[in-house]
């Protein structure tokens, strides 16, 4: 590390990216916005630069305007000026900009899935990308696509460019949009958060990568993300967006660690730290960032169980064929079984395809399963949708995406309203109280409830979904990464809200989540679930401070910690892909066991254990 | 604001308006508001060589190869194509809705029945199909009225299908099976408000496609009959004087095109004003 820095300083002389008063301007409704608002960057060749802000901060919009992929013509650069090798972009045609991209200075994009052509090979996409800019003949194209995915450590590289893009994981996809971006040697690569639609431990590979390109090339990379963590693992120096303005920029180091604007020092605070919360029983209360207070310790010893789950079994038919005849299986879970008890958050932590929102979704019968769930006392399984009315009333769900799961054509206030009318709990005159009453109680004014879902921001919109299911005073919330969706200072409002209604009313949450430092934060127990099974289950402090599964330690490993003093070479132990649960009909899962390694401690010692 | 009052705002949608008014107000009044009888063949309304007239200050759109007043016939086929435009494809909207969310929102066999007969009545020539009907029945206004709707509900069926399924999978409708709203809240609460815009762009769409395949059924025989006038058939019996007399088929054209048009524009303001998040953008 010291050496490549060391290294950078000596470069330090001729950047090969220079911006100077970049102003940006996107026409809205409402007339001209500024959206960048007069950014200098200098970018150094073999540095990484990360452009972090929360949305709308108008880091993207810096990305585009550089690239000259502005949405036209909504959006135009109004001024200043984007030096490439000396050579000014702004201003310059589309023909000459096209010739720039890709051979120049490249691009990759969030989700690798919508950035690749799914009816082309990957190997046709690599090589229409070289031919553009390079006079090569089909063979010498064919050569450096498999050099390019080489570079990008993509086993059997010239096997995939037969194949599609579906045929591909999501790593394994972003692999190849870097490939794509590498392919003529860029001495600028933008990455417009390249890792936020992966799995942490893919993030991890990602990453890795990212760092090794940069210095077997010495490629200039420009990294934008909200993600702090990624920002501490990877700059070099940061520049900080709010509002299309650049709040502070300098080395890395400096901002993690003497933070000058107020703005960068809320962001940091806001940020939940993996370990900030290591040695303690219960989750933090407080600010996070700030030294958490004595939380109260587990809840009372051995309550009866608000939520029972035995042996839940989720399958999936896959059909095909002409006659769409039941051809295969998902596993989405398998077997799990655990207790929620009365004031307690229990966390399912896992990564994509892990079963853990298919477990959300059985709790509210919403899906079709097997096993044993009982909720305050009802066995629901099997019940038709009027018998489960009434469960409804003492478990309630909030979504990851509370735009998508609010009716954008109801009133707020209707839909806080929707679920007390439904059970017949309030009409007329009262109703409106109790509406304003839950207004209040989410910290939302409720002259604001004759509005509609569009006109509230994400964190409030959250609070909407929260005062719907808190109308029907329930006792457990499945919430599924309710506040994934969200930034991070907006994050930590929404999570202090939670733990608040969980001290007042006593409610259980089944908190369901991918982000380790969340869950760290907020979890009295976790449950650690891989390929449909619960592989580790226990006190928060128990799995976090002792895990004791492989998968579980893996999981740890990868999450990017927000402090540059403590990046972590050891991404490359992360190799390997999730395996799919799609299975045969005639699969019979293997039977799972597990030990108990302290008290409530539980670990699965099943087949599994061996392979992540 | 109402909706009304909204839709006087905007313009364009103020003009469609203006002109659908227009348009009902002459079919209503059409008895007594038309220059001459729509059916009489005036001795003056030919030249001496037998000719059509072109538009005159005593025949203000012209006379047709009968020598009948065109601007009469326009006002009293108004009656036909209303009925056709508005009736006959608000049934067909109608009609096509309601499979479309039966099939799309209950699902099942009842579904698969349902979207397997819009198909095969798609993959059966539309045409064909009305002629076959319009043969069964002696057609009058109503009876080809009633065809055209069982011949256009299919495309809207469809479509409705399509979007009643992707609604469905919808995360607020979930949320909604979730808080343990029952199917009838669901459907009439959730899902219907988010149709309406497709069922609007067809309703308003369609009129004019409507109003041409009965003017190809006036043509075939099968449509309204002669010497009732629509203004289809009025474009269809003159459309091979195009060169010599273009009026005949211009002015009909025209109100044709005009009439469609209005519908859009008022449909697509409707469509904007019901959607809450289309507010203030427009």
């Amino acid at each position: 590390m010291t050496s490549e820095r060391q290294q950078d300083n000596d470069t330090a002389a001729a950047p090969v990216l220079t911006v100077r008063g970049l102003r940006t301007q996107v026409a809205t409704p409402r007339g001209p916005k500024i959206v960048v608002d007069g950014l200098d960057l200098d970018l150094h060749p073999g540095e990484v630069l990360c452009i972090a802000g929360e949305s709308g901060s108008g880091k993207s919009m810096t990305s585009l305007s550089i690239m000259g992929l502005l949405p036209q013509p909504m959006a135009r650069v109004v001024g200043g000026s984007v030096t490439l090798d000396g050579r000014e972009l702004v201003g310059l045609g589309e023909r000459q900009m096209r010739a720039l991209r890709g051979a120049e200075i490249s691009m990759i994009f969030q989700e690798p899935m919508t950035s690749l052509n799914p009816v082309l090979t990957i190997g046709r996409q690599i090589t229409e990308a070289i031919e553009a800019h390079r006079p090569l003949g089909r063979a010498e194209a064919r050569t450096r696509a498999i050099q390019a995915l080489e570079a990008v450590r993509i086993p059997e590289a010239a096997r995939r460019l037969t194949q599609y893009p579906h045929e591909l994981s999501g790593g394994m996809r972003q692999r190849v949009m870097i490939a794509m971006a590498m392919a003529c040697g860029p001495k600028v690569l933008i990455a417009d958060e390249p890792t936020t639609a992966l799995d942490v431990t893919i993030q991890a590979q990602i990453l890795e990568l990212m760092r090794d390109l940069r210095r077997d090339s010495n490629t200039a990379i420009i990294l934008i993300t909200h993600d702090m963590g990624v920002v501490a693992e990877m700059a070099d120096r940061v520049i900080v967006m709010n509002q299309g303005r650049v709040v502070e920029s300098g080395p890395v180091l400096d901002i993690f660690e003497r933070p000058q604007a107020a703005y960068t020092r809320d962001l940091l605070a806001a940020v939940p730290r993996l370990g900030a919360n290591a040695g303690r029983d219960g989750p933090a209360r407080g600010q996070p960032g700030r030294p958490a207070e004595a939380a109260p310790a587990a809840p009372p010893a051995e309550p009866a169980p608000v939520v029972r789950v035995r042996d839940l079994t989720v399958r999936f038919d896959i059909t095909g064929g002409l006659l769409q005849r039941v051809v295969n299986r998902v596993h989405a879970v398998e077997g799990v079984s655990f207790d929620l008890t009365p004031g307690e958050t229990l966390a399912i932590v896992g990564e994509s395809g892990c079963g853990k929102s298919t477990t959300g979704k059985a709790l509210m019968n919403l899906i079709p399963w097997q096993g044993e769930i009982v909720i305050d006392g009802t066995a629901t399984h099997g019940l038709s949708r009027r018998a489960m009315r009434p469960v409804r009333r003492h478990i309630q769900m909030v979504f990851q995406d509370p735009y998508a799961s609010l009716d954008p054509r109801m009133t707020v206030g209707e839909l806080v309203a929707e679920p007390l009318v439904i059970h017949g709990l309030a009409s007329g005159r009262e109703l409106d109280d109790r509406v304003a009453e839950l207004f209040r109680r989410v910290r939302l004014e409720p002259e604001q409830r004759h509005r509609y879902p569009h006109e509230f921001s994400g964190g409030q919109r959250q609070r909407v979904c929260i005062a719907r299911a808190l109308g029907l005073s329930p006792r457990v919330i499945v919430a599924d990464e309710s506040v994934s969706a969200l930034d991070v200072s907006v994050q930590a409002q929404v999570l202090d809200l939670m733990q608040e209604l969980q001290d007042e009313l006593g409610l259980s949450y089944l908190f369901i989540s991918h982000d380790m430092a969340v869950v760290e934060q907020i979890s009295h127990r976790v449950a650690v679930m891989y390929m449909g099974r619960i592989v580790e289950i226990g006190r928060r402090r128990d799995v976090f401070d002792t895990p004791r599964h492989a998968y579980t330690q893996k999981l740890l490993q990868a999450v990017p910690l927000p402090d540059p003093r403590n990046r972590r070479d050891h991404f490359r132990k992360l190799d390997g892909e999730i395996p799919s649960p799609v299975r045969p009909l005639d699969y019979a899962p293997p039977p799972q066991y597990f030990m108990d390694v302290g008290p409530g401690h539980r670990v699965a010692a099943d087949p599994l254990g061996a392979a992540p | 604001m109402s909706v009304l009052g909204e839709l006087v705002r905007r313009k364009l949608a103020l003009f469609g308006l203006v002109v659908i008014t227009v348009v009902v107000g002459a079919a209503l009044l059409s008895p007594w508001i038309t220059p001459y009888p729509p059916d009489q063949q005036m001795f003056d309304g030919l030249t001496l060589e037998g000719a059509p007239l072109p538009p005159s200050a005593q025949f203000w759109l012209g006379t047709d190869l009968l020598g009948r007043d065109l601007l009469s016939r326009l006002i009293e086929g108004a009656r036909t194509s209303l009925v056709i435009g508005v009736v006959a494809n608000g049934a067909a909207v109608f009609i096509g809705t309601l499979v479309g969310v039966t099939a799309g929102f209950f699902g099942g066999w009842i579904g698969t029945i349902l979207m397997r007969a819009t198909d095969l009545m798609m993959a059966f020539p539309a045409l064909l199909l009305a002629i076959v009907l319009a043969a069964l029945f002696t057609p009058s206004l109503w009876i080809v009225a009633l065809v055209i709707a069982m011949v256009n509900w299919v495309q809207v069926a469809r479509v409705i299908y399509t979007e009643t399924r992707s609604l469905s999978e919808r995360d607020f409708i979930e949320a909604e099976w979730g808080i343990g709203a029952g199917r009838g809240r669901i459907l009439v609460r959730h899902m219907i408000p988010h149709l309406v815009s497709i069922m609007v762009v067809w309703g308003t769409l369609g009129i004019a496609t409507t109003v041409l395949l009965e003017a190809t059924l006036s043509y075939l025989g099968v449509g309204v009959q002669p010497p009732t006038p629509s203004w289809g058939n009025i474009i269809f019996e003159n459309q091979t004087y195009f060169t010599s007399a273009p009026w005949l088929v211009f002015f009909p054209g025209i109100a044709i095109i005009l009439l469609a048009l209005s519908f859009n524009l008022v449909g697509d303001a409707l469509r904007d004003i019901l959607d809450p998040t289309q507010k203030g953008r427009h």
